[in-house]
Parts: C-alpha cells; sequence; structure tokens
C-alpha cells in the first residue's frame, strides 16, 4: 500500500511538471458591468494550455463541450453569456442540448424513430441549471439543425464534432424545432462561416491532423528542420485524445489517485496549438495567395492572413463573408476554391480530408490527373512545408508539385509499412487500456460514443482498408440483452373466486397503496423530499426484521417522488438500486452503481475512482440521485472502504446523493461498523416494527378488497398467528394462499366456498408444525428401538453423548423385551447413519464405526413425547 | 480364501426398515431373474430377457413408469402446485423432506411426467436441474443455470464471463420477464441441504426473491433429507421462502407393503406373451403368501430369504471368519483387554502379554509363536480395520506402543467363533472366560 502511494506520489509530481495547465481569460473587454452586482459580461473567453503555449478562444453564440458525469459523453450546449460574477468566478450561461442517453429510457419510444449518435435535441427542460463555471468548458464543436424528415448530412469527416439537431426536448414531449429556434441556430452556425446545407465539414481549430506525422518527415527533407517546437507538436498529434479525457485525466491525477498512465497520456496529449501551428496559419495565408494565382476568384485572401495571425483559425464572425463573396464559376474552380477556402477555415483537417482522398485515388489508379495533383498541391503545401513557405515564399509551384509528388510515394508507403502501422495501433491500444476513463467495454460502442479521438485519427491516417480491422471488433456480447423466452400459450386468467384470492394474496401482487406503513412512508418522503428541493445529500438508515415491509415501502417512495417529479413538482432525480445480497462481491456495489449512473462497465476499484471524482465534483448538469442500499449488512469488508464510501458521498458538497440504506438488524451501525463510518452515516434513523395482528388483518383484508373469500375470523386467527411468531407479513400472506388451495381441494365439485377457519388451520399447522415429531412417528420400529436406546443409555450415562457400542447393548437389550430378532451391528450402523441424514441425530463420521459418537438433534422429552403416542 | 476387506458396513446402501418385513421388501432383482430362469428353463429366452429389463427398470432407476405408493397427497399437491405455475404463471417454491429413498426423486418424476402430458402445459415449462453434489458453489450453478436455459448463445463469443457478471446478467434476465408473458421456470435443486452452505446463500436468496417478486416466473422446488433444513436458511433467505413443505414419509403396515410386493413383481398387462405372464403373476401372488410362512418349503422363499440374509449380514464379524487362530487369539485377548480396562485403549505389548499369559497357562494345541510372527497377524488385523489405532502412526513412535482400539464388540466375536470352523476348544474356553485357567 505504502509502495503504491509513494509511486502515485511520484507521478503526481511528474504530471504537475508535464500537464497542461489550462487557464481561462476573458477575450477582449467586458462588453458591460453592472456596478451592483459587480458582474462584468465578456464576449469571448480564451483557454490557454501552459505547457503547450496554444490557446483557444470561445466566442458567444458558440457550441461547446461541458465536462459532465461521463468522461466519454461530454454535455453539448451553446454559450450564451459570459460574465464574471462578484467573487472573480467567470461563470458562463449556456443553452442546453441533450445527448440521446440523458433522455429517460421510457421517453425515447416517443420519437419512433432512430437516433443517430450525432443527434442532440435542443433542450428545454427548465430545471437544469444553465448557469455554469467557465472552467467546465471544453473546446467548440458544431451543431447544425435540420428538419424533421431532413436526411443527415453525409459527412465522413470530424464526425465526432458535428452535431444535429432536428427536435426539442421539454422533459415530456419531443417537438420539431420552432422557426425561431431554427433560425437562431442556424445564424450562430453562419457566424461560424458554414453553410449548413453543405456537406462540408468544420471543425475545431484546436483539432490537429495526424496526417502531419506522415508530411513531417518530407516536410524537413524538404525544409531545414526549424525548431523543436515543431517536432513535438507533430509528436503529439499522433496520440491525441479528446480534451474531455485528457482534463478527466488530469483531474484524476491531479486527485492523486493512481493513475500509473497519467503521466504518459498526459505527455501524449497536448492537442492545443503551438506556436508553430501560428506560423503555419501565416504560411497558410501566404499560401493562400498561390491559391490565388491558381484560380483568381479568390478576392479577399490577403485579409485573411491578418487573421489568422491575429486570432484562432476559423474565428467565426469574418469568414463567413469571403465565403459568401466567392463566387465560383466552373466546376474546377468551385473544387478549387472549396479546398482553398476550408483550408483557410481549417486548414490541417481538410488537409486531413484530402490525404485521405488522395490516397484512395492512389489505391484506385496511380494515373493522376495534372490538374487533380495540382489541386492537390496547392492544398497540401500549406501543411507540408510551412517553414519552406515562409523562408522561400516565392517558391514556384514546381517545386511543390515535386514535394508533393514525394509525399505521395511516403504517403503510399506508409500506408504499406505495417510496422508503421501497428505501432500506431500498439499505441492506440495502449492509450485505450491505460486511459482511465475510456472504459474497454465502451469501445466497441464507437458510434455511440461522442468524442472518439481515436477513430477520428483512425480514419484519418490509415487508408480505408486498414480501418474495418479496427472498428469490426466485434460487439462486447455482454451489451446483449438477455431474455427468458415467451410463452407458447398465454397464461390463463383466474377463474373463480379462490384463484382471484390467491393472485392478490401472493407476495410478489403490488398492491395499490401500503396499508400499516403510512408513517413510515411519510417519514422517508419527507427525508428524501427536503434533500431533493435543497439538493442537497444525505443518509438515511432503515432496519427492521425481514418481511416487515422496508423495501416496499422504500419503492413506494421513490414511486410516488417520481410522480411528483414528472408533474414537475420536485426537481427531477434519479434512483439506483443495489441489493447486498445480489452482488457477488461488496465491491461489485461500485459497478453496478456506476453502471446505472452512466452506462460504464468497468472494474471495480475503477469504478470507485470514478464514482468518487463524480461525487466530488460539481456537475452542471447532473440530476440527485438517490441510491437504495438493500441488504447493507453484506456490504460489510474488512477494512469497510464500500460502506465507509457511500456513506462519504453524501457529505461531499456538490455530491447530490441521498442515501437510503436498509438492513434487519437496529443496531447494526454499532455493531459491525467501524467509528468513522457509523458516524457518516448519522443519526437519521428508522426502524420498522414486526406487523401486529391488527395490521397484519388490515393487510390482507385490503388485499383481498371486492373479492369474498375469507371469513374474517379465518384471517384474524391467520394473523394473531403469524404476529405471535414473527410478525412477518410473507408468512401471512403465504398461509392465506395455502389456506386457498386447502379449501380449493376439500370442496371437491360443490358450491363455490369460502376460506374458513378449518382450512386456516390446516394450514398453520402444515407450515409451523415441527418436522421431527412426525419423521419420529413415522420412523420405522427399528429406528424408534434405536432411540429408545439412545434415551435409556442418556439416562444411564447422565450425558447427553454417547457411543454406538453403548447405545448398541441397549438395543440389544430392548429387542429381547420386544420378542425381536436383533439386528447386526451393521444394520445397527446402517440405521444410525439414516436417522442421522434425516438429522434426527447428530452423528460423527462413520469411520469411527462402534465408537462413533451419537447425540439427538432435539430434545429428549420431544423424543420420548414423540414415541409414547403408540 | 479370506474374503476381501470391505467398507466399513454403514456406508453400504442397506437402509433397514421393518426388519419383520424383511424378505419382503429386500428382494434382489438379480435374485429374481435368477430363480426364474432356473425355474423356466422351458420358457423362451426372450421371455426371460423381457423380464428382467422389465425388473430391473423397476428397481434400479427412478423411472417414473412405476408406480407410487402411498404419496397420493403428496403428488396431488405438487402437481396441482407445478400446474398453477405453468398455467398462471404463479410462483412458487417447496421442499420436499423425506428421508433417503422415500421416494422424493421419483415423486418428482411422476409429477413432471404427468405434468409433460398435459395439453396446455406442454411446451410452456422451462426446466433446470441442479444437484447440491454437482454445483458446489454459486459461481457453478449459475453456470449450469445458464447452460440449461439455453441463454449462451445470447452471450455470444465471450461464453461466460466472471461470477458477478454471470449473476448480473442471470438476474437481468429474469427480471425482464412478467407474469403473463414469460414462460414459467422450473428449478428443481437436489440436494437442497448443500446449497445452503454457499457463501452467503447468494444463490438461494436470489431463487426465491424472483419468486417472490413480479419478474419472470419460477418455482423452486428444494428435494432434502435433513429435517432440519428449515432451520439453515438465513432469515431473510427463510422469510422468502414460502414455507411449502412436502413430507415424504412412507409409514407402511405390513399389508401396504404385501401390496406394494405384489404390484412390483407383477408384470405389465402389456407383456407379449400372455400365457408366461399369467403363470408369472399367479407364481408372484402364491410367493407372496408363502413368504409368509417361512415354513413352506418352496424354492423361491429360500431365494428371497437368502437375499435377505446376504443384505444384512454383519460386514466385520463375517471378516473374522477367515482369520487364522492366532489372529482369532489375539482379538480374544483384546476382548480380555477391553473387559478389564473397561475400553480403554491398548497397545500391542499389552495384547502380546494377553496372549503369552494363554500360552503359558492354559493352551494345548497352541504353538508358541515368536513376536515377529505374532506383530505379523497383529499387523494384519490393523488392515483389515478389525483394530483401530486412536492416532495416525507416526515415525517416532513404536509400533508396539501404538494406542489401539477394537473394532468389534464382544457379543460380535463370541457370535463369530460359534461359526468359526475347527476352532480349537481351549481357545473356546479361553473366549469365553479370561480367567478360566484359574
Amino acid at each position: 500500500m505504502g509502495a503504491s502511494r509513494a509511486l502515485c506520489f511520484s507521478l503526481g509530481i511528474m504530471n504537475t511538471r508535464q500537464q497542461s495547465k489550462l487557464i481561462y481569460s476573458w477575450y477582449g473587454k467586458p462588453l458591460a458591468s453592472d456596478r451592483k452586482l459587480r458582474t462584468s459580461q465578456y464576449k469571448g473567453i480564451l483557454i490557454t494550455s501552459e505547457s503547450s503555449k496554444t490557446e483557444t478562444c470561445i466566442q458567444l453564440g458558440d457550441f461547446i463541450l461541458v465536462e459532465g458525469m461521463n468522461a466519454d459523453q461530454p454535455y453539448v450546449a451553446q454559450l450564451m453569456h459570459l460574465y464574471e460574477d462578484g467573487a472573480q468566478h467567470k461563470r458562463a450561461v449556456v443553452q442546453w442540448f441533450c445527448r440521446l442517453e440523458e433522455i429517460p429510457q421510457n421517453k425515447r419510444r416517443l420519437l419512433k424513430r432512430e437516433i443517430p449518435a450525432q443527434e442532440v435535441f435542443f433542450d428545454q427542460v427548465l430545471c437544469y441549471d444553465t448557469d455554469i463555471a467557465a472552467e467546465t468548458i471544453i473546446k467548440t464543436v458544431m451543431v447544425l439543425p435540420l428538419h424533421l424528415g431532413e436526411e443527415l448530412p453525409v459527412i465522413t469527416l470530424n464526425k465526432e464534432q458535428t452535431f444535429y439537431v432536428r427536435q426539442s426536448w421539454d422533459g415530456k414531449c419531443f417537438k420539431v424545432l420552432s422557426p425561431d429556434t431554427f433560425s437562431k441556430l442556424e445564424e450562430a452556425n453562419k457566424k461560424r462561416g458554414v453553410n449548413t446545407n453543405s456537406s462540408k465539414a468544420f471543425t475545431p481549430s484546436d483539432i490537429l491532423t495526424p496526417v502531419k506525422k506522415e508530411t513531417e518527415s518530407v516536410a524537413r527533407s524538404a525544409t531545414k528542420p526549424k525548431d523543436a517546437d515543431m517536432e513535438i507538436e507533430s509528436k503529439h498529434s499522433t496520440s491525441k485524445s479528446s480534451l474531455a479525457k485528457e482534463r478527466h485525466s488530469q483531474r484524476v491525477a491531479n486527485n492523486d489517485i493512481k493513475t500509473p498512465t497519467a503521466r504518459k497520456k498526459l505527455e501524449l496529449n497536448s492537442p492545443t496549438r503551438s506556436k508553430a501551428k501560428l506560423l503555419g496559419c501565416e504560411v497558410l495565408g501566404l499560401l493562400d495567395d498561390d491559391c490565388d494565382a491558381i484560380a483568381p476568384l479568390e478576392p479577399s485572401a490577403p485579409k485573411r492572413k491578418v487573421k489568422f495571425t491575429g486570432e484562432i483559425l476559423g474565428s467565426p464572425p469574418k469568414i463567413p463573408c469571403s465565403n459568401a463573396k466567392s463566387k465560383p464559376t466552373s466546376e474546377t474552380a468551385e473544387h478549387h476554391q472549396r479546398c482553398s477556402d476550408t483550408t483557410r477555415l481549417s486548414p490541417y483537417t481538410k488537409v486531413k480530408d484530402f490525404s485521405g482522398k488522395d490516397r484512395n485515388l492512389d489505391e484506385e489508379d496511380n494515373i493522376l490527373l495534372p490538374l487533380v495533383g495540382f489541386q492537390k498541391a496547392s492544398s497540401q503545401t500549406p501543411v507540408l512545408t510551412p517553414r519552406s513557405r515562409r523562408t522561400c515564399a516565392q517558391k514556384t509551384s514546381a517545386l511543390i508539385a515535386e514535394q508533393i509528388s514525394m509525399l505521395d510515394q511516403e504517403d503510399f508507403s506508409s500506408d504499406s509499412d505495417s510496422s508503421y502501422s501497428s505501432s500506431s495501433e500498439e499505441e492506440e491500444d495502449d492509450d485505450d487500456d491505460d486511459n482511465v476513463p475510456c472504459t474497454p467495454e465502451k469501445k466497441p460502442k464507437s458510434s455511440k460514443v461522442f468524442s472518439t479521438p481515436k477513430s477520428s485519427r483512425k480514419s484519418a491516417v490509415h487508408t480505408p482498408a486498414k480501418t474495418p480491422k479496427k472498428t469490426g471488433t466485434p460487439r462486447t456480447p455482454r451489451n446483449a440483452t438477455p431474455e427468458i423466452p415467451r410463452r407458447v400459450q398465454a397464461a390463463q386468467e383466474p377463474a373463480s373466486v379462490l384463484e382471484e384470492a390467491r393472485l392478490r394474496l401472493h407476495v410478489s401482487a403490488i398492491p395499490e397503496s401500503l396499508p400499516c406503513r403510512e408513517e413510515e412512508f411519510q417519514d422517508i418522503y419527507n427525508f428524501v423530499e427536503s434533500k431533493l428541493i435543497d439538493g442537497t445529500g444525505g443518509c438515511m438508515y432503515i432496519s427492521g426484521v425481514p418481511g416487515t415491509g422496508k423495501t416496499a415501502t422504500v419503492h413506494e417512495v421513490i414511486r410516488c417522488l417520481q410522480q411528483a417529479a414528472e408533474n414537475e413538482e420536485l426537481p427531477p432525480f434519479q434512483c439506483v438500486e443495489i441489493n447486498g445480497m445480489k452482488l457477488t462481491d461488496p465491491h461489485q456495489a461500485y459497478v453496478q452503481i456506476l453502471e446505472f449512473l452512466t452506462g460504464q462497465k468497468v472494474t471495480a476499484t475503477h469504478a470507485a475512482v470514478l464514482l468518487a471524482k463524480l461525487f466530488s465534483t460539481p456537475g452542471p448538469k447532473r440530476k440527485t440521485t438517490v441510491l437504495i442500499v438493500d441488504e447493507l449488512d453484506l456490504l460489510w469488508t474488512r477494512k469497510q472502504n464500500v460502506m465507509y464510501n457511500l456513506f462519504d458521498w453524501p457529505t461531499q458538497k456538490h455530491s447530490k446523493l441521498i442515501i437510503l440504506a436498509i438492513a434487519n438488524t437496529m443496531d447494526l451501525p454499532e455493531r459491525i461498523m467501524m467509528n468513522r463510518v457509523a458516524s457518516r452515516l448519522g443519526l437519521t434513523r428508522m426502524s420498522f416494527q414486526p406487523y401486529t395482528y391488527k395490521q397484519l388483518q388490515q393487510i390482507v383484508s385490503s388485499r383481498l378488497k371486492g373479492v369474498k373469500a375469507f371469513e374474517e375470523d379465518a384471517v384474524q386467527l391467520v394473523s394473531r398467528k403469524v404476529a405471535a411468531l414473527s410478525g412477518d407479513a410473507r408468512r401471512c400472506l403465504d398461509i392465506c394462499r395455502r389456506a386457498t388451495e386447502i379449501c380449493e381441494l376439500a370442496r371437491q365439485k360443490r358450491a363455490p366456498e369460502i376460506v374458513r377457519m378449518a382450512h386456516v388451520t390446516e394450514a398453520i399447522d402444515e407450515m409451523f408444525s415441527s418436522p421431527y415429531v412426525n419423521a419420529i412417528r413415522n420412523a420405522s420400529l427399528h429406528e424408534q428401538i434405536f432411540l429408545k436406546a439412545i434415551l435409556a443409555e442418556f439416562r444411564r450415562a447422565g450425558v447427553e453423548e454417547a457411543t454406538v457400542q453403548q447405545i448398541y447393548h441397549h438395543y440389544v437389550a430392548l429387542c429381547r423385551v420386544e420378542g425381536l430378532q436383533s439386528p447386526t451391528v451393521s444394520e445397527i450402523m446402517a440405521i444410525c447413519s439414516r436417522l442421522g441424514a434425516c438429522r434426527l441425530l447428530l452423528v460423527e463420521a462413520s469411520s469411527k464405526y462402534l465408537h462413533m459418537r451419537v447425540r439427538l438433534n432435539l430434545s429428549q422429552d420431544d423424543v420420548m413425547y414423540a414415541l409414547r403416542e403408540e | 480364501m479370506r474374503p476381501p476387506p470391505r467398507p466399513s458396513s454403514a456406508r453400504a446402501p442397506a437402509s433397514l426398515r421393518e426388519p419383520r418385513m424383511q424378505p419382503v421388501r429386500r428382494m434382489k432383482p438379480s435374485a429374481m431373474s435368477k430363480r426364474k430362469l432356473r425355474e423356466s428353463s422351458g420358457e423362451s429366452a426372450e421371455c426371460i430377457s423381457q423380464v428382467q429389463k422389465i425388473l430391473r427398470e423397476r428397481f434400479c432407476r427412478h423411472c417414473a413408469a412405476g408406480r407410487l405408493f402411498g404419496m397420493e397427497q403428496q403428488h396431488r399437491h405438487l402437481l396441482e402446485l407445478l400446474r398453477r405455475t405453468t398455467v398462471h404463471g404463479e410462483s412458487n417454491s417447496a421442499l420436499l423432506i423425506g428421508p433417503r429413498g422415500s421416494g422424493k426423486s421419483a415423486l418428482l418424476n411422476h409429477v413432471l411426467k404427468d405434468l409433460r402430458e398435459m395439453e396446455q402445459v406442454r411446451e410452456n415449462l422451462l426446466e433446470v436441474h441442479l444437484n447440491g453434489l454437482l454445483q458446489t458453489n454459486d459461481s457453478v450453478a449459475l453456470k449450469e443455470i445458464t447452460r440449461q436455459l439455453q441463454l449462451e448463445n445470447v452471450v455470444g463469443d465471450k461464453v461466460f464471463g466472471s461470477f458477478a457478471e454471470n449473476l448480473a446478467f442471470l438476474l437481468e434476465a429474469l427480471r425482464k420477464g412478467d407474469r403473463s408473458s414469460s414462460c414459467p421456470i422450473l428449478f428443481v435443486l437436489d440436494e437442497f441441504d448443500l446449497f445452503v452452505h454457499h457463501k452467503n446463500q447468494t444463490l438461494l436468496y436470489n431463487l426465491f426473491d424472483i419468486s417472490q417478486s413480479a419478474q419472470t416466473p419460477v418455482t423452486v422446488i428444494g428435494l432434502t433429507c435433513r429435517q432440519d433444513i428449515l432451520e439453515l436458511l438465513e432469515k431473510r433467505v427463510k422469510s422468502r421462502f414460502s414455507h411449502r413443505q412436502i413430507y415424504l414419509l412412507n409409514s407402511f403396515d405390513f399389508k401396504q407393503y404385501m401390496k406394494i410386493f405384489k404390484k412390483q413383481l407383477s408384470l405389465p398387462a402389456e407383456f407379449p406373451d400372455e400365457s408366461f405372464a399369467q403363470k408369472w403373476n399367479n407364481n408372484v401372488q402364491m410367493l407372496a403368501c408363502s413368504a409368509v410362512t417361512v415354513h413352506h418349503p418352496l424354492l423361491t422363499a429360500a431365494d428371497l430369504q437368502e437375499a435377505s440374509r446376504q443384505h444384512s449380514t454383519d460386514s466385520k464379524a463375517n471378516l473374522v471368519h477367515g482369520l487364522s487362530v492366532l489372529e482369532i487369539c489375539l482379538i480374544i485377548a483384546m476382548k480380555h483387554l477391553n473387559e478389564v480396562y473397561d475400553g480403554e485403549p491398548f497397545n500391542f505389548q499389552m495384547v502380546y502379554n494377553e496372549f503369552q499369559k494363554f500360552i503359558q497357562r492354559k493352551a494345548h494345541s497352541m504353538y508358541n509363536f515368536e513376536k515377529p510372527v505374532v506383530m505379523k497377524a497383529f499387523e494384519h488385523l490393523l488392515q483389515l480395520e478389525l483394530v483401530q489405532p486412536l492416532e495416525r502412526p507416526s515415525a517416532r513412535a513404536q509400533r508396539e506402543f501404538l494406542l489401539l482400539r477394537l473394532l468389534l464388540d464382544s457379543s460380535q466375536i463370541m457370535d463369530a467363533l460359534q461359526v468359526y470352523p475347527n476352532c480349537p476348544t481351549d481357545v473356546k474356553q479361553w473366549a469365553a472366560s479370561s480367567l478360566s485357567w484359574l
């Protein structure tokens, strides 16, 4: 333990050195400030990565990803306002979009159509907090509004960065986007310079193209290797992961949780722009001149150079103008314009696209049309040789073409080069395995998972022939939903009154209300409700002997609360239930909770880490979680860390976790819990008393309401019997159910009868009578004599234990008295082992033969009573 | 020739009930058919093999073809219970409790056979059979359940994951169903008492919990011979069990045994050779009568008696018949030691001294064997497990002084001596009294 701690520590230090700390700063001057509230509004925010010296600017109206519960699925939102509050905290107001996963399962049916993974819904649920901390913003994405009938535009590029919205979701139903919203969204997109109907993709600027790596060597061979920055950057770009994940890992590392891979990952991941890239952009601007030379239809190219150097790539407001201005005249020109256009917007990505296409071309036919080659050259050079462009901007296009041809070769060889691809795959695998937030189970679901940087990189780097190998991994079968086959014939409905009664008396039948637990119900309801309204967490411990309605009451409470939440009387919440008896190991509790909350399937230790993170960090959009822990005592471990964690989370500030713990014993906290666990459990306790006979009677009669199947006295008899013994409602119902069967058997073909006292008495006798006496009475003659011999020996010796040899002597004597032929020793042994198997006797191992010791498993008086009757 | 040492008789399947009716009940099919073979050598060999087949099936297998005796009520109860499960989708749990050989499995098989013949039940019931001796822990049991429910193909290429995954998987599968649409599942837990010892009784809790909640209808039937089974269940498991206990107690009287005997031995009406069947059945009727009166000099009755005698012989005492005189003497010496020291353990040296006393004072016919020879004889007794060491023999202790115990009762020794062939008179006298030389 100590060793691992030390390891964590050292890693932590390394992390701090390596990781790119993100600094959030305002972009531009405050637009307006409110003196009174001491807030000031801004139009944009800059996210600067300290280590890689890159910065991203996000402006109002941009679509962003916000850190969520599940690192794989950040929330999608549109930035509406940015302001700094009185306490100097940077805040953001957002308009949420919700993913399909965030919509309750039962509501998804309302959609009546397949929802692609990239579709989101305009969120009109009012209960979510739209005011978030600006630090939770990850990066920008695209959200394109579509009409309901419209097909998804085919986009091969940057799938993970683009979302579509067709409908809005207000917590109850889906609606088509109002024209107003639609136009607003469209406008927001236009601001970013994207034509929504074109299949052209836009990529956020902070995505680096992996193609750079391939081209790197070429670039360097063509130009002088300039600075180390560039090299580092390209290295980074090869193994880039989504920002969300990166952050997640950072956080995990910061929390000093054991993440042996964090360092490695951070080393790999710094996908923000470096200075070198900025320079590259500059060059890009220069390149545009080139493009203009080729396709002189571009008027505003030089202007853009300034923009690129001045601010981040593809800064939304300015580009569209140029876009609108450019008017393609011919197809070639259009094509050309497009590539140059996109080059301007997001040069790297576009190039990536092209290189992919090129490779396709290469594979299909090696004949390159000069024009295509030229286009390629013009589009790819900026990436290839940013330096060369800067140092010798006047180089002719012939040189570029030469370089391109070299690149093509390089490309081709790199594709065929298995060592390269395999190593990159290895890297990926490593990444996968080590990646803390990324779960191996999730991997095959990549279509669903939002930001899977690997897949995007893959599609870009590898040839199409290669991709299926990776993505074609068989789906994890655990996602398959198992089902018991349907029955062939329909189940019969109850035909008679007795059958109806039996159905209602079955423990599994859910009554409309829970009688006799009104007080407990109210207490639990009030507790959970108050916590829900406050948005805080808390624990409640519920105890009571089995069959007193603990779980049923809690379920009822949850049901009522859910109803209230649906009616918007209460904030929405989610309910998770675990049962200690249904876990194979206490630590599996983590796995089940996490799976329920986020759908991830991970190992127990990892789940614990993720849950701790989840409950300790403020999540903007997280609902309150109500956790029901049934059979709490089985979560006991020697170190009690499962219990400790469970009860520690609600005490955290942002946990929003309410725990209802259920167990049988009243003094469980004092008996088995350590002080620190018991203290966290708190003193909110409730104990369910066993039912009194009146309550049991009420329970039975409430279930039988409207069905005249029982005599009033019969119900009372059962209730009194059960209340006197255990107060277990299940027992009571079982007896009643059995009584209906006895009644049905007894009545034969006569008119329908109701259950009378006699039937109930018989059922009670059946269930509660001691089996021993009956077993002895029905034992064979020699078995009975053997028991008598045991009693005689016990009486003689005064000890309640005897060897078979001693009993044998008495046995022979008894047989003589009875006038029976005494059996042999072998037969005696057989009798003894038979009685031992029935557990009327407790016997030793039979290898001791005559010296085997024998004891009675019931009192001597019982044996005597049973034997005397005859 | 001495008979080979047999395992201790306690383990032999000698379940002894109502020794009075021994001749009738403990009928061995092999003896029966042998007799038949001799008696009716004129009959066609085909008939004989048919008879052998029918009777062997009846006696040796729990086949549902045989009849049930004295458990009509239990049969009705269980059949009704399972019928409701299949027809109405009602969940239940029940225990079949009865001593070994009381027909628990036979009853269940009968009920299942009857159930399958019902129109509305066919194809409507999934059966899962588990045995506590095979499924020794919950993990194995879960895999077996998954396999028998044929859910493993849903699990795909990764057939069985971890225990936790399996449990979650199965619970999920069962939770999906509901009363009216899912196919009911019957869980038969043979040797139910062994499932009780599984960790936390997880399997039982979950099975009973499903049977008490609105999920896939299940019926759990446990078969056990332990009367104290309910005390072994944990309180929350016990609370979920519906407390239906079906006791099987075969408390037949003599007349009932007679009836069973006749029925079990009679040939069925559909026997191919009718005249032979007639003759056979008549003989069985006669045999049943004659078996009561032992005086009746019928060969067949003697056969039965012989079978019974073989069945009830004392295995240890039988071993004594094959011992040498020296070994018998040693056993007698041990018997005397037991009497003198009141059952306290002894060692070889004590036995040897006792034997020496006998040789020196009393013996006329016995040769004075040397000590190593006596030791050899003594070790043979040890091998036959007529003598048992108190603790495991260790290298340190000398063999002469190892503490031992005699596994024979004095009455057994005396009885064995009565039938021991060519036993010297002085040895017999010495056996009768250790003080006889005085």
